[in-house]
């Protein structure tokens, strides 16, 4: 009996499992996911729970409820991973699983301790996170009270996951005050290490007028230094201050802890990956699917899914012997919300950076591209949907993995 | 003014080389010139020279943490060092392209 190991049973994960369990002879093989958490949460809502949009019930479900019958599925942390000798060490009942291939959906994770100052006295009282639930969570108890003053947005440093996320706190925030009666109290300030409002020319124009617009104002080049509560102020390296009332902060974004353990990561705990392969650099039956790798796309739900046949049909060809064939092009697909019902789609890859134009979708769209539009903030709310019953089964989805230039202008 | 060493090097619209290859010492003198320091010391060398090395790694110029880890050059130095913006002052005095943050 040979096993085919999944470490990490989220977006990437779950999928993974979904899709090989019709393609493994349950006969031949054990299809084991491991992973330390029992909820499953949907990700892309919990950027709705400081405004009330959705409560924290709106976005959780056990992870046992999206993994096929013939899967076991293993709730431990993992001590290590031993590519070397093919085996991964478990806490639970010091469980020692040995694989013949193994994938690594380990994730990322916030890394708040980074920034020095930012885990002191201020941690979700007057300084969150909204990339937990219990950042999300505490920051929404804060902001149905306040009563406006100075918010800080600020990025510690990138990669982050979903680099469109920051943008659509701030357009939200935009509009809730705005509900509230509160705007002319609120300055909204988005300080980031990149050089505008995102990181690809076009787009980073277009958000960019679209902050101005909604009179938020950017603090571009900003590499934090420390975050000083007392002061009330974060400081960057090049001797620069931002004062603040509220500091909405997205922290470092990391690889799982147990990459760093298993010396597995770069920096980053991030796992070298080859970024059209999907196989990890160092192992040849380890593969890497979403946000683990340090593949250079978006840390996304959009770019696991687009990952997925790719790792699902090479992982296929390594058993019959074959090569892998490079066929990731980086294609991530993002819808932005940009507050008062509206939203922006961006549609990319590795070489084309996000354009202008029209994404057809049969059946649903056409979305509007890197322009507002009611259909894009529809396709986004729809989509929660389409996440639970449809995208973690690995269903068939009417989008290719590969990149388009349909619709698109250049 | 004239420049003759910046003559015949190719650069993108964003100011970066477009062949690593065809980089040399004296192109990057040049370079840091443009950038504002007019005396690249050994400090800045040991700098260059890791981005040169793990250019040749992975194909792009490296973030301002994987330099700083990789040289232990900290980095509030590093700012002193390369004022402003030094992952991307280094990547583009190092003939590299725009280093890859992400998306």
């Amino acid at each position: 009996m040979k096993t085919f190991l999944i470490l990490g049973g989220g977006t990437g994960g779950t999928m993974v499992a979904n899709k090989m369990s019709h393609h493994l002879d349950p006969a031949e093989w054990k299809i084991i996911v491991v992973d330390e958490n029992e909820n499953h949460y949907y990700q892309p809502g919990l950027l709705f729970i400081p405004f009330g949009i959705y409560s924290p019930a709106d976005v959780v479900k056990p992870k046992r409820d999206f993994y096929p019958q013939n899967v076991e599925f293993v709730l431990s942390k993992i001590e290590m991973i031993e590519p070397d000798q093919n085996r991964v060490k478990l806490e639970k009942g010091k469980r020692m699983i040995t694989y013949d291939t193994l994938v690594i959906a380990t994730g990322s994770r916030i890394a708040p301790d980074e920034t020095p100052g930012l885990l002191e006295n201020g941690w979700h009282k007057n300084i969150f996170d909204f990339y937990t639930i219990e950042g999300a969570t505490a920051l929404s108890r804060f902001l149905k009270f306040w009563k406006g003053g100075q918010l800080v947005l600020n990025v510690a440093e990138m990669p982050i996951k979903c680099p469109v996320a920051p943008l659509e706190f701030l357009f939200l925030a935009d509009w809730f005050f705005h509900e509230r009666g509160i705007r002319d109290d609120v300055e909204i300030i988005f300080a980031t290490p990149l050089p505008g409002a995102f990181t690809k020319p076009r787009a980073s124009s277009i958000l960019g007028d679209m902050l101005e617009t909604k009179n938020i104002k950017i603090e571009a080049d900003f590499n934090i230094m420390e975050v000083d509560n007392t002061q009330k102020a974060i400081r960057s390296y090049d001797e620069r201050e931002i004062p603040f009332d509220l500091l909405v902060s997205v922290p470092t974004n990391m690889g799982s802890e147990v990459i760093e353990r298993s010396c597995m990561g770069d920096e980053l705990s991030f796992v070298p990956t080859d970024i059209h392969t999907l196989r990890a650099k160092k192992w040849e039956n380890v593969w890497v699917i979403g946000d683990a790798g340090n593949t250079p796309t978006s840390k996304a739900g959009s770019v696991a899914h687009f990952m997925l046949d790719v790792v699902v049909e090479n992982i296929l060809r390594q058993m019959e012997g074959l090569e892998p064939s490079a066929k990731f092009d980086g294609h991530a697909n993002c819808f932005i919300e940009s507050g008062f019902d509206k939203g922006i789609l961006i549609d990319f890859n590795y070489d084309v950076e996000p354009l202008p134009g029209k994404y057809p979708l049969p059946g649903f769209g056409p979305f509007s591209l890197l322009k507002e539009s009611a259909v894009n903030h529809w396709g986004k709310m729809t989509f929660r949907w389409v996440y639970w019953n449809m995208l973690l089964k690995g269903e068939e989805m009417p989008f290719e993995s590969q990149m388009s230039m349909a619709g698109k202008w250049k | 003014m004239t420049n003759t060493i910046l003559e015949n090097v190719e650069f993108d619209n964003e100011g970066f080389m477009i062949d690593p290859n065809a980089w040399t010492k004296e192109i990057a003198i040049e370079l840091a010139k443009e950038e504002g320091i007019d005396d690249l010391t050994d400090n800045h060398w040991k700098i260059i020279d890791f981005c040169r090395q793990g250019a040749t790694d992975t194909g792009g110029a490296p973030t301002l943490r994987s330099i700083t880890k990789g040289t232990e050059v900290s980095t509030k130095e590093l700012f002193q060092l390369y004022p402003k913006g030094p992952a991307k002052k280094v990547a583009r005095i190092s003939g590299l392209g725009k280093p890859e943050g992400c998306v």
